[in-house]
This record gives structure tokens, C-alpha cells and sequence, in this order.
């Protein structure tokens, strides 16, 4: 435990689109922290704004898409008040950032040496020969058997799961202080995905690096965040340590989250999705985003955004249900 | 681990007024409505046109076409002037009342000769665009459909044709067949099928394995139905787009040969033929000769080019909001 | 890589034999000897005998056949029947550099421009400066060659008096040729490297590469481009094929003497001989530059040599 600033602060941070069909809010008023060297996973539907906000903060976001409000502050920067150029001396410097689809995340016209060393030579004027040096190392840090070789060769000579070493790799050369990674895991067979999120906990021991997770998946969640952000429709609904979110979630979409995944100790006819479907963005909802698919929604919901309940020093969550007034539905709810 | 991460950005912008306590009570639950399908579900072709419709571009293509297709049938009979009548009084005349689109050298009337023109135009392009549609849909089908040895052999074969430049041997077939509206015909279509060939058999390929086509299959839908319901939709639409660009080329290649001597000939009239007996006379000045058939070889072929491009986009699922 | 060219190579032979037999297939569909329909002078009986037999055509299809593969493969195609006193050879050997230096302008003019309006329309996409690339390039596409020859020399030769036109003398008679010629193909070009552009651009690996911090021009030429030329490059044979044709008409229209010349002359008189042998020499000439543009295919996708 550590009392210094943290290394990521983000503050009611607001996104919108704009599309051919009107402005959309991508992101609605998101707060959260990461700190030097803990994994922080941002989990939630697809469409629920969690892929957004990392691009927010890499900068990143297509001419479309705009920051209309809120703040980031990275080591003691205010990356929304940065220009263009400035922004880019940060990325592939300090911060970092893994795609989806290893399959498509790299050139496939480019050999795997140029593309891992590109970022060293061009942003951090490493000499070529070192960054080939530290890229040879970097390979072998993720696994790939044979790096002096294999540096020459092309993406599409490497299987799925060796792609996404590459790409991990490739991220983490700068030595940045802060990884962003979208879904690292979901392209990849199960097996592969044990592995490449085993390597990723090795690098954090190994290097340091502190790392946003954004996944659907909690399972991956179990396995390597420190702390979890859920997000919902563009909003966090509650954000706590691995034990509060798992054991003692306190927003009903945690909870109905964690009621849908597949769990071996379960019978199958335990397995209970989410009805219904998240709010139209478009017109965003004036009280809950949930209420609508939540079980205990009260009157309250469809009319007023809950206000965020520190629950510990860790743990928050944003429901009417927390609130003193419903005391007496949370006491049904609980039973 | 982490510690003081307050934030109280969230409190702040918090409604204020008092909330009825009557509101903290188990709402009465609402029908979901979130399951109702977004767009309405309309048929692939209605679905195609409107996305078409919205194109401005395109549909003035469309619309200029549609007239152009209502002049080629009776803009020769608006004017009491004969396509081939040659009136030596009345030669090189400037565009006037009396000729709309002034005469050429031979004192023929440009208006009635440029209409005349649009037909052969348009039946080479539409003729040659069906052949190529007939035979590339039949040979392209067939490999594809066949697949294995038989697609390789019937590819291989493509392939060198593909190679082979094709406007040198319509000049071939031409010198050989001897010049005229059937040849010209003939020789685009021996040599322009090759593309869609290569379309349909890409189409059905990727057909064969399509996971609806095995799923409806394997639901017992009948031959028919799954041609009928999944099929067609998903293969027609690059089929009829490759037919909107092979109609301008085809108009192009008649032009052209037409333009080198080897088009319809004299006293017929097609637009490549006019451009062609126009060269010398633009040099006197007599620019409504070349002027009338060179804008509307170029704006045929703008439209067409546009109505392909505005079909492309309408058929393409990816592009639909 | 090797085995690929080789591949190639043995697949271009096999083309330029089918155009080969192809051709001769075609002139001997021909009904009568091509100096029956001589052009009103009366040649005897003797005569014809004597000329049939100079030109083999009193052996046997096969033997003609023979002797004219042996006529391709030494490069001999053998006299010229209206201009007896001119072999095929020379015609070309005439008209050849003219023919080519024109076309080989055109194409250079017509991919440099084309890639660079491609490029900039897909950059600025759905702004001003991409629709009036679309239209530059839409309009290209639809005006025949020969319409903008024509427009180009009485605008620009009559009305204005800026350049030249007739014959071939230096740069300021080749600006309005290829000027007429390179618009078709570099309006293809344009729109095919803007869509393929557009599509790159939203390409994964594009964001990685902007996530390593790159500045946009790097990221336009050394990621995107590279892969964007990709489909342009499996068209440059088309495009060659078109350019080549496109100087009968353009030499035609700016009396420049080229090969396009004497093969529109050679059509227009029926001249056999120069007919089979400038197609044959044109073909090959196209085959082998489909060639090259494979192997540079191959070098620029390095997935190709799998393959």
C-alpha cells in the first residue's frame, strides 16, 4: 500500500459520438483510479462505453468521437489539455495499449523485427542495432523460441497465441508505466488464453507495469485484476477490490453479471442471464441505466440517477437500493 | 493495494430537490420493450432501393439513364429529319431552331443522329452486358459448383484469357468477322465474361460453405426455398453490380472501335462514329459535331459508373444503418 | 521466391502461345487468299501463285503453322504485303520507341497522380477535398480518350496555341498525348487506392501503430500505403493493356508516328502480315509487363511466396 498520487486519474470523464443518426454518450461521467504497478479491470457488456474510455485516455479516439468533459490525469499530466504532437510522445513512450485481434494487430506486411522496433527507433531514438537487442529480449520475456530468427519473419508464419506474444511484447518495450489492454484474451482458444494471462501476471511480477484490463469476461477478472471497475452503459455502477466485487456485490448488475457466467459447481439450470437489453445511447435514460432490466427497480430509478455510496475505503457502488430510504425493499432483496 | 481514490465528482452533480419517499417502493414491473427489433424488417430489394434512394448522385445517374433510354426509342421521331438523309445545301449548320444540335458535313441532322446513336449505344452495352451475365454466370456457376480438379482446370483457363489483351482481340475478331453492329456484339462478349466468371464462382464458393446454407439445410427447408430465401439475395448483388460496369465499357468499346473504323458503319450512326467523323471538322470550327456525342458517350458512361457505385453501396450490409 | 518467378515465367510462355496461335487461328478463318480483295489493282493468276508462295501460303495449315511459330520465337515476322518493301520488323522497330515512350509516360503520370488523389481523398475523407477527388475521378473514368484529345488539342493546341500537337519532338509535344491518355487510368487508379486506403486506415493495425506513437506520415507511408497498393497492383496489367490500346487512337488523333499508327493503317488495309505480327509483338509486350508487376506483387506481399 502505497499513499502516493496515482499514476492514472480519471474524472468525470464524458464521451459522445457523432454519427449520422445524432450524438450518442458513449461515456457518461466515469471516475477511477490506477495506481503504479496494480492490474485494474474494467469489466461490462459489449457497447457499454469500456473500450471508449481506454481510447480516451490514449488518445486515440476516431475523428468522430469527442471528450466533451472531465479530466485525465497521467503522472502528473493533463492528457485532455495536451495537443496532437504532445499526446503522441506519450504513447509508445509511458503508456501502452493491446488490441483485441492479434490476428489483425499487426502489419502483415511488415516483418516482425521492423514492427517491434519501429516504436524504440523512431519515438524513443534507441539506435537500431539496440532496439533490435532489446527486442530479442523482449521476445524471449514472452516466449518465442528462436527470437534472432524469427524477427525476419512475417505475421502471417505465426499461429494466433504467438501473435498475441508478439503484440504483447511489442507494448511493453518502451517499458511504459501504464498498459492498456482491450480484450487481449477474447480471439484466442481457451488454452492459449490460460497461458497469455499467465504471462501476463509474470510481466507485471517481472516489470512492474501497472495495466487496465478491459474484458467481458470475469474469469479473467478472477485470475489478475487487483481491482475491478463494472461498467454500464457508459457509466461505472460499481468499482471494489477482487473480494468485495466477487463476494459481496452490492449493485444489482454485478450481481446479475456474476449469476450469468458458466460455473462448473453450478447445475446449468443456475445459469441466469440478463433479460432485456442496454439503454439506446442515443436518448440516454434520465434515471438508472439499469432500471430498466433491473429485478428491484423502484419508482425512484426511472427518475433520478443514484448517487455514488462509498460502501469501504475501496468499495463503491451508484444504486438507489443503497440509499437509507430503501431500507425496506434492500431487506426483501437480501432475503 | 489502493487507497484514498475518493471522488465526489459524482455527488456533487446529484439532484438536490427532495425525492418522495413513495418513489423507494418496488416499482410495478414494466413490460420489456427492449427486445423489439430496431429497424423494421423489410425485403432484401426494398431494403437495397432505399438505401439507393437516399443517394442523390446515383439516383440523377438512374434518372438520366431512364430518359436517355425514352429518347434512344423516340427521340428520331420528334424530328421530321431521317437519320441517313444527306442534304448537301445544308451542310456544317450551327445548332439553330430548324436542327436542334446543328448538321454535320454531309448535311445530316445531329439531333435525330445522336438519338439514333443512343440505341446502338445502349443495345450493344445491355446485349453485352446479358451475354457476359449468361455465360459468366453458367461457366463461373459451374466451376464453382463443381469445385475440386474441374474449378482448377476451368480457372487455369480464366486465368490466361485473363491475361490476354482483351481489346486486341475484339480488333482481331473484327478484321476477321468483317465490321458491323452483330460483330462488335459478338466479339465483347467472347471476350468480356471473364470477370464475372470469376465473381460468380467466388460467389458460389463462398456460398457452399455459408453456415446459413448448411443451417437451413439442416432444417429441412427445400432445395428451392433456400435458393430462393437465401441464395439469390446474397450472390446477386456484386452479379448486379459487375453488370452496371460492364455496360459503360462495353459503350466505351464500341466507341472505340467504332472510332478506329471497325464499328457500325456508314451511313448508320453511333456516337464513336460521330466523334470519329467530327475530328477534322472541330478543326473548322464545327464544334457541334463532336460537342453532342462526345457529352453524351461521357454521360452515359458518368451515369452508369454512379448507379454502380450507388448500387455497390446499398447492396453492402455494412454500410446500412 | 525463386520458385514463384519460375512459376510465372512458364505461365507467361503459355499465354503468349495461345495469342500466338490465337492469332493465326483467326487470319486463317479468313475466306481467300488476302490478295484476292487487292484494292482495284488486277494481279494475275502467276502473280498470286508467286506471292502465296513468298508468304507460304501454298503449304500445308500445320507447315504455315510451323514456320509461323519459328517467326515468333526468332522475333521474324516476315515482310509487310501492302508496303513489300518494309518488313514487319521494321514497322516496329519505327514505331516501337515512339509507342513506348508514350505509353511508358503515361503510365508513370497515371500512377504517381492517381496514388497521390487516392491518397489525399481517403485522408480527408467526406471532406471537400475527397468529393472533388470522386468527381475528378468519376469523370475521368466516363470521358473517352479520344473525346479528350480532341477537347485538349482545340482548347489547348487551337484556341490557346500553348503546346504543340502533330509528330513527336520533344516534351512539349508528348504534355496533351499523355495528358489524354492518363486520365482514364489514373481515375481507376484513384478510386481503387482511396477505397483500398479507407480500408487500411481501419485496420487494427493502423491503431497499434498509432498506439506506438508514430507520427500520421509514417504511419500513411510505411503502414498504410503499402498494403493499400496491393489491389492497385493486380490492375496495372488492365491498365497497361488499356493505355496500350489507347495509343492507336491517341497516335491516331496527334498524328504521332507510332507502332498504334501503322497497326490502325495495317487494319484498315488489311495488311495480314503486319496485323499478326504487331499483335503478337503487343501481346508479348503486355505479357511481360505482367510479369514484372507480379514480382514486384511478390515483393510487396510477402504472403505471396507461400502461395
Amino acid at each position: 500500500m502505497s499513499d502516493q498520487e496515482p499514476l492514472l486519474q480519471v474524472n468525470h470523464l464524458h464521451v459522445t459520438f457523432k454519427t449520422h443518426g445524432g450524438q450518442v454518450s458513449a461515456v457518461r461521467g466515469v471516475d477511477f483510479t490506477v495506481n503504479r504497478g496494480e492490474t485494474l479491470a474494467i469489466v461490462g457488456e459489449s457497447g457499454c462505453g469500456k473500450s471508449v474510455t481506454s481510447l480516451s485516455v490514449m488518445g486515440l479516439l476516431p475523428a468522430s468521437g469527442k471528450i466533451t468533459q472531465g479530466s485525465i490525469m497521467f503522472d502528473h499530466q493533463e492528457l485532455t489539455r495536451l495537443t496532437k504532437k504532445q499526446m503522441r510522445r506519450i504513447r509508445g513512450v509511458d503508456l501502452s495499449m493491446i488490441f483485441q485481434d492479434p490476428m489483425t494487430s499487426l502489419n502483415p506486411t511488415l516483418s516482425i523485427g521492423t514492427q517491434m522496433t519501429e516504436g524504440l527507433v523512431h519515438q524513443n531514438k534507441v539506435p537500431r542495432s539496440e532496439a533490435r537487442k532489446r527486442a530479442v529480449d523482449m521476445l524471449k520475456l514472452v516466449g518465442i523460441p528462436n527470437p534472432e530468427e524469427r524477427m525476419k519473419e512475417f505475421p502471417y508464419q505465426f499461429s494466433g497465441g504467438m501473435r498475441q506474444r508478439i503484440v504483447i511484447a511489442m507494448a511493453l518495450i518502451c517499458q511504459p508505466k501504464l498498459i492498456i489492454a482491450d480484450e487481449p484474451t477474447t480471439a484466442l482458444d481457451v488454452t492459449i488464453q490460460a497461458q497469455i494471462l499467465e504471462l501476463f501476471s509474470r510481466i507485471q511480477r517481472e516489470t512492474g507495469v501497472a495495466m487496465i484490463m478491459i474484458t467481458h469476461d470475469l474469469g479473467i477478472v478472477a485470475k489478475i485484476a487487483d481491482r475491478i471497475a463494472v461498467m454500464y452503459a457508459g457509466e461505472i455502477v460499481e468499482t471494489g477490490n477482487k473480494r468485495d466485487i466477487f463476494y459481496h456485490p452490492r449493485h444489482p448488475y454485478t450481481k446479475a453479471l456474476l449469476d450469468s457466467i458458466v460455473r462448473i459447481d453450478l447445475p446449468s439450470d443456475e445459469l441466469h442471464p440478463i433479460e432485456g437489453a442496454p439503454p439506446d445511447l442515443f436518448s440516454p435514460p434520465v434515471g438508472c441505466a439499469f432500471s430498466d432490466r433491473c429485478p428491484f427497480a423502484m419508482e425512484v430509478c426511472d427518475h433520478v440517477q443514484p448517487l455514488t455510496t462509498q460502501l469501504d475505503l475501496h468499495h463503491r457502488a451508484a444504486c438507489w437500493l443503497l440509499d437509507k430510504r430503501a431500507q425496506a425493499v434492500r431487506e426483501t432483496v437480501e432475503k | 493495494m489502493s487507497s484514498n481514490d475518493v471522488s465526489e465528482s459524482r455527488q456533487q452533480s446529484a439532484v438536490v430537490h427532495p425525492i418522495p419517499d413513495d418513489w423507494f417502493r418496488p416499482r410495478s414491473r414494466k413490460q420489456h420493450d427492449a427486445e423489439r427489433l430496431v429497424r423494421p424488417s423489410t425485403s432484401y430489394w426494398k431494403d437495397t432501393w432505399i438505401q439507393f434512394r437516399k443517394n442523390k448522385l446515383a439516383m440523377g445517374g438512374l434518372a438520366f439513364l431512364i430518359m436517355l433510354g425514352i429518347m434512344a426509342v423516340i427521340g428520331p421521331m420528334l424530328s421530321h429529319y431521317n437519320v441517313t438523309a444527306q442534304n448537301l445545301v445544308m451542310q456544317d449548320l450551327a445548332p439553330s431552331p430548324a436542327h436542334w444540335f446543328g448538321t454535320d458535313n454531309l448535311g445530316r441532322d445531329v439531333f435525330v443522329r445522336t438519338w439514333y446513336g443512343a440505341r446502338i449505344s445502349l443495345f450493344i452495352g445491355i446485349v453485352a452486358a446479358l451475354a457476359d451475365l449468361l455465360i459468366g454466370v453458367a461457366y463461373g456457376g459451374l466451376s464453382g459448383y463443381k469445385g475440386g480438379r474441374t474449378d482448377n482446370v476451368m480457372m487455369r483457363i480464366v486465368e490466361i484469357l485473363y491475361g490476354l489483351p482483351y481489346l486486341l482481340v475484339v480488333i482481331l475478331l473484327m478484321v476477321v468477322m468483317g465490321p458491323g453492329l452483330l460483330t462488335i456484339v459478338v466479339a465483347l462478349s467472347a471476350t468480356g465474361w471473364t470477370d464475372m466468371a470469376r465473381i460468380v464462382r467466388g460467389q458460389v464458393l463462398q456460398l457452399k460453405n455459408y453456415e446459413f446454407v448448411i443451417a437451413s439445410k439442416s432444417f429441412g427447408s427445400g432445395t428451392a426455398r433456400i435458393i430462393r430465401k437465401s441464395l439469390v439475395p446474397n450472390t446477386m448483388g456484386p452479379i448486379i453490380v459487375q453488370v452496371t460496369l460492364t455496360v459503360p465499357s462495353a459503350i466505351f468499346s464500341e466507341a472505340f472501335l467504332s472510332f478506329l473504323g471497325l464499328g457500325v458503319q456508314a451511313p448508320f450512326a453511333s456516337w464513336g462514329v460521330m466523334v470519329n467523323d467530327s475530328l477534322s471538322a472541330i478543326l473548322s470550327g464545327y464544334w457541334w459535331q463532336l460537342f453532342f456525342p462526345a457529352l453524351f458517350i461521357s454521360l452515359t458512361m458518368f451515369a452508369f459508373n454512379i448507379v454502380g457505385d450507388g448500387l455497390q453501396d446499398a447492396l453492402d450490409p455494412n454500410l446500412r444503418s | 521466391m525463386a520458385k514463384y518467378i519460375l512459376k510465372r515465367f512458364l505461365e507467361m510462355l503459355l499465354t503468349i502461345w495461345v495469342i500466338a496461335t490465337l492469332t493465326f487461328v483467326l487470319m486463317h478463318a479468313i475466306p481467300g487468299s488476302p490478295f484476292n480483295t487487292s484494292n482495284g489493282k488486277s494481279i494475275n493468276a502467276v502473280a498470286i501463285k508467286n506471292l502465296e508462295a513468298h508468304y507460304h501460303l501454298d503449304q500445308p495449315l500445320p507447315v504455315q503453322y510451323l514456320i509461323y511459330l519459328k517467326s515468333i520465337i526468332t522475333f521474324n515476322y516476315g515482310p509487310s504485303i501492302r508496303q513489300p518493301t518494309q518488313t514487319v520488323n521494321d514497322l516496329i522497330g519505327q514505331g516501337f520507341p515512339v509507342s513506348f515512350e508514350l505509353g511508358m509516360w503515361t503510365l508513370i503520370v497515371a500512377i504517381i497522380s492517381g496514388i497521390a488523389l487516392g491518397v489525399i481523398a481517403a485522408l480527408k475523407h467526406n471532406g471537400i477535398i475527397d468529393y472533388l477527388a470522386i468527381t475528378i475521378a468519376v469523370l475521368g473514368i466516363s470521358i473517352p480518350n479520344f473525346v479528350l484529345a480532341t477537347l485538349l488539342i482545340q482548347e489547348f493546341a487551337v484556341n490557346l496555341e500553348w503546346l504543340p500537337v502533330g509528330t513527336w519532338q520533344g516534351v512539349s509535344y508528348m504534355v496533351l498525348p499523355v495528358i489524354a491518355l492518363a486520365t482514364g487510368p489514373m481515375a481507376i487508379i484513384a478510386r481503387l487506392i482511396r477505397s483500398s486506403m479507407l480500408e487500411v486506415l481501419n485496420q487494427d493495425y493502423i491503431r497499434v501503430a498509432e498506439a506506438k506513437g508514430l507520427s500520421p506520415v509514417l504511419i500513411v507511408f510505411k503502414h498504410a500505403l503499402r498494403n493499400a497498393l496491393l489491389p492497385v497492383v493486380t490492375v496495372v496489367g488492365t491498365l497497361a493493356a488499356g493505355i496500350l490500346t489507347g495509343t492507336f487512337v491517341i497516335e491516331k488523333i496527334f498524328a504521332i508516328p507510332g507502332m498504334g499508327k501503322y497497326f490502325v493503317d495495317s487494319i484498315n488495309s488489311r495488311d495480314y502480315p503486319v496485323i499478326m505480327g504487331t499483335t503478337v509483338f503487343y501481346s508479348t509486350v503486355l505479357i511481360i509487363l505482367l510479369f514484372f508487376v507480379d514480382i514486384i506483387y511478390g515483393w510487396l506481399d510477402p504472403r505471396i511466396k507461400l502461395h
